[in-house]
């Protein structure tokens, strides 16, 4: 029963960041349908900068992660602006070629910078280690990413729909020739969208590189998962990524647990089952517009 | 009657043999005698080649965008490696076609899930069969040998007399007549009445289904024809290197396919032949820089081709072989008087 629960606790933790790592994903794929394969690259450079402001510069761990959050969103606008804004129009293959393109250069760049190995955070000491809650096993680092997690989901989702910016988003997603209409400048609201998903990978990456564990290769490792998470909960809501996030953080957790032998094989297969049964993602809205 | 004409006058003029056709095959079979000290990358060229032909055969022809494609490439290099290491069928070009048969059992399956859904939902299916096959063959690595790969792979003397020599002489001409073979297939293929019935499906599926055409029958066959070349491919691939490992089924086989046939162009089955050279000597200087990190350039060239836009690339790739073939039908037409050749 413990173990069960222990299970559970470190599945929603890796859950939730698995969500703070995607939804801008979601947000891309579902406000222009840009299939960007190259989201798990600006996840690495935020994990990347936290790293080096960490172990080199001597910079705190909690004042670190804003970093990362900064640095990502920086290099999102920037690439947004730059290049990715013409390839809105084009053909899903040339979307694909492009973005496979940045994430070759984004690994093999960051593995001529950094090294091929894996990279490890220093964690401040209270962080580090557990402690019990009746009888059950709670990792300081997992609660705290549970803690920041889950305030950044609340504040996202106010954000969507309580503020204006929010509202733009929402139209702009639903229909973008309406939106504009209105006067809604969806570019703009497109490339400061863009941007924050980004910096949420950055942020998502620095978080994770204790969990996940930070090499130059993660843009690819983990490209699988955050279009699971995409394709199960849909693009057209927060909510739904977030539940299929946290369902993919418990299933990989408990999977690895209780039947190694298969792991991964299993959430290959609930995904391809997944996009043949609702090809719009479990949450997703049925009507398509 | 005169539209069937039509449609059977067209489909002829693209089935004839052109100059340009006659002399790649030409400078290919003269690469056995000219390049003897190269005959390991000519080898990588062919099998490539033919891997390419087979996504072109569902993205130029189909419209069909694979990211997995490694999926059936793999399946036929371990199937090739595993009947090769077992005894069970010794004679190489029988273990290429049930090698290539193999692959294409598992492409029909799997084209009833990727043809049905949008581009994305495609895209990401293709991807998750590859990944499964991938984690399949690591965890069953007693079968597979896991990363370190099958050992062992003798493969006999084809058709019990070419014995495979230490310069891959044998090799190439083995994997270069396979080629040709299945291209004359290809050619036969695309420009068949079905071929043509690919074409419209391609340009707008919902007006070649008016017009009478099963589309979703039709791209299950060009489907498992296309699984049945990488098959194939990967099959060629084994035998020639004796190789067969984790990295068959890997996303940046699947990727770098997609960036050969998008090199060469997509559509006129050339251009996956084309792509493979193109893509294997930019390989080759590429990691000659900087060993390590060729991966780089190949990224940047990628981007590039976006940015530029595919079908510019394509007609710079192409222009020194049209100036050449213009030249020199211009002349053949000046001496014949008056030859109608296009």
């Amino acid at each position: 029963m413990t173990t069960l629960l222990t299970i559970l606790f470190d599945g929603v933790a890796y859950g939730m960041l698995l969500f703070v790592l995607s939804c801008g994903l979601a947000v891309t794929l579902g406000l222009m349908n840009f299939v960007n394969l190259a989201h798990g690259a600006f996840a690495m450079a935020g994990g990347y900068v936290c790293a080096v402001l960490v172990n080199r510069s001597g910079w705190p761990f909690l004042a670190a992660l804003p970093m990362a959050f900064v640095a990502s969103a920086l290099i999102g606008l920037v690439l947004e602006r730059t290049l990715y804004r013409h390839l809105y129009r084009r053909s899903p293959l040339d979307q694909v070629l492009f973005t496979i393109g940045l994430v070759f250069m984004a690994v093999t760049a960051v593995d001529y910078l950094m090294g091929s190995s894996q990279i490890f955070i220093h964690l401040p000491d209270f962080m580090q280690g557990q402690f019990n809650v009746f009888g059950i096993g709670v990792g300081r680092y997992r609660l705290m990413i549970i803690l920041i997690c889950g305030l950044l989901t609340v504040g996202i989702q106010l954000m969507l729909v309580r503020t204006r910016f929010g509202s733009r988003l929402r139209a702009a997603v639903d229909d973008p020739r309406v939106a504009g209409g209105l006067g809604i400048n969806v570019p703009q609201v497109f490339a400061l969208t863009f941007a924050f998903g980004s910096g949420l990978a950055g942020l998502g990456g620095a978080l994770g590189a204790e969990i996940l564990g930070l090499d130059p290769y993660f843009p690819l490792k983990f490209m699988i998962y955050f279009l699971i998470v995409v394709t199960v909960g849909g693009t057209s809501t927060i909510t739904g990524p977030f539940l299929a996030s946290l369902l993919l953080g418990v299933a990989d957790v408990a999977g690895k647990y209780y039947v190694p032998k298969l792991g991964a094989f299993v959430i290959y297969t609930v995904m391809i089952v997944i996009l043949i049964w609702r090809p719009n993602g479990l949450f997703g809205r049925t009507a398509q517009r | 009657m005169s539209s069937d004409q039509g449609v059977g006058a067209i489909s002829l003029r693209g089935a004839r043999w052109g100059h340009g056709e006659t002399a790649f095959w030409l400078v290919a079979a003269a690469s056995i005698f000219l390049l003897s000290d190269r005959y390991l990358i000519l080898t990588e060229m062919a099998w490539l080649g033919l891997f390419a032909l087979s996504l072109d055969l569902i993205l130029g022809y189909a419209g069909i965008v694979s990211l997995g494609h490694a999926a059936f490439f793999g399946i036929g290099a371990y199937t090739a490696g595993l009947l090769a290491v077992h005894g069970l069928i010794r004679e190489p070009v029988l273990a290429l076609l049930v090698a290539g048969l193999a692959a294409m059992v598992l492409g029909f399956v799997t084209s009833f899930l990727v043809i049905r859904g949008s581009e994305l939902s495609q895209l990401m299916v293709t991807l998750g069969i590859a990944l499964l096959l991938r984690e399949l063959a690591n965890k069953f690595s007693d079968i597979t040998g896991g990363f370190d790969g099958l050992q062992g792979i003798v493969i006999d003397p084809i058709l019990g007399l070419f014995a495979f020599d230490i310069f891959g002489k044998v090799g190439f001409i083995y994997s270069l007549v396979v080629l040709f073979v299945l291209f004359l297939l290809a050619r036969l293929i695309v420009n068949s009445p079905f071929g043509l019935s690919l074409r419209a499906i391609r340009n707008n599926p919902l007006r070649a289904a008016a017009i009478g055409i099963p589309v979703k029958r039709r791209l299950v066959a060009i489907y498992t024809v296309s699984a049945f070349y990488a098959g194939v491919a990967g099959a060629l691939y084994t035998q020639t290197t004796a190789l067969a490992s984790l990295d068959v089924f890997s996303f940046e086989r699947s990727a770098d396919l997609l960036l050969v046939v998008v090199i060469g162009g997509a559509g006129y089955l050339y251009g996956g032949l084309i792509g493979a050279v193109v893509f294997r000597i930019l390989q080759d200087v590429f990691s000659s820089w900087t060993p390590q990190f060729w991966q780089f350039w190949i990224g940047l060239v990628l981007v590039l081709i976006v940015l530029l836009g595919r079908d510019r690339v394509q007609r710079g790739v192409l222009w020194l072989p049209r100036q050449v073939l213009r030249h020199w039908s211009a002349r053949a037409s000046g001496t014949a008087a008056g030859g109608s050749s296009s």
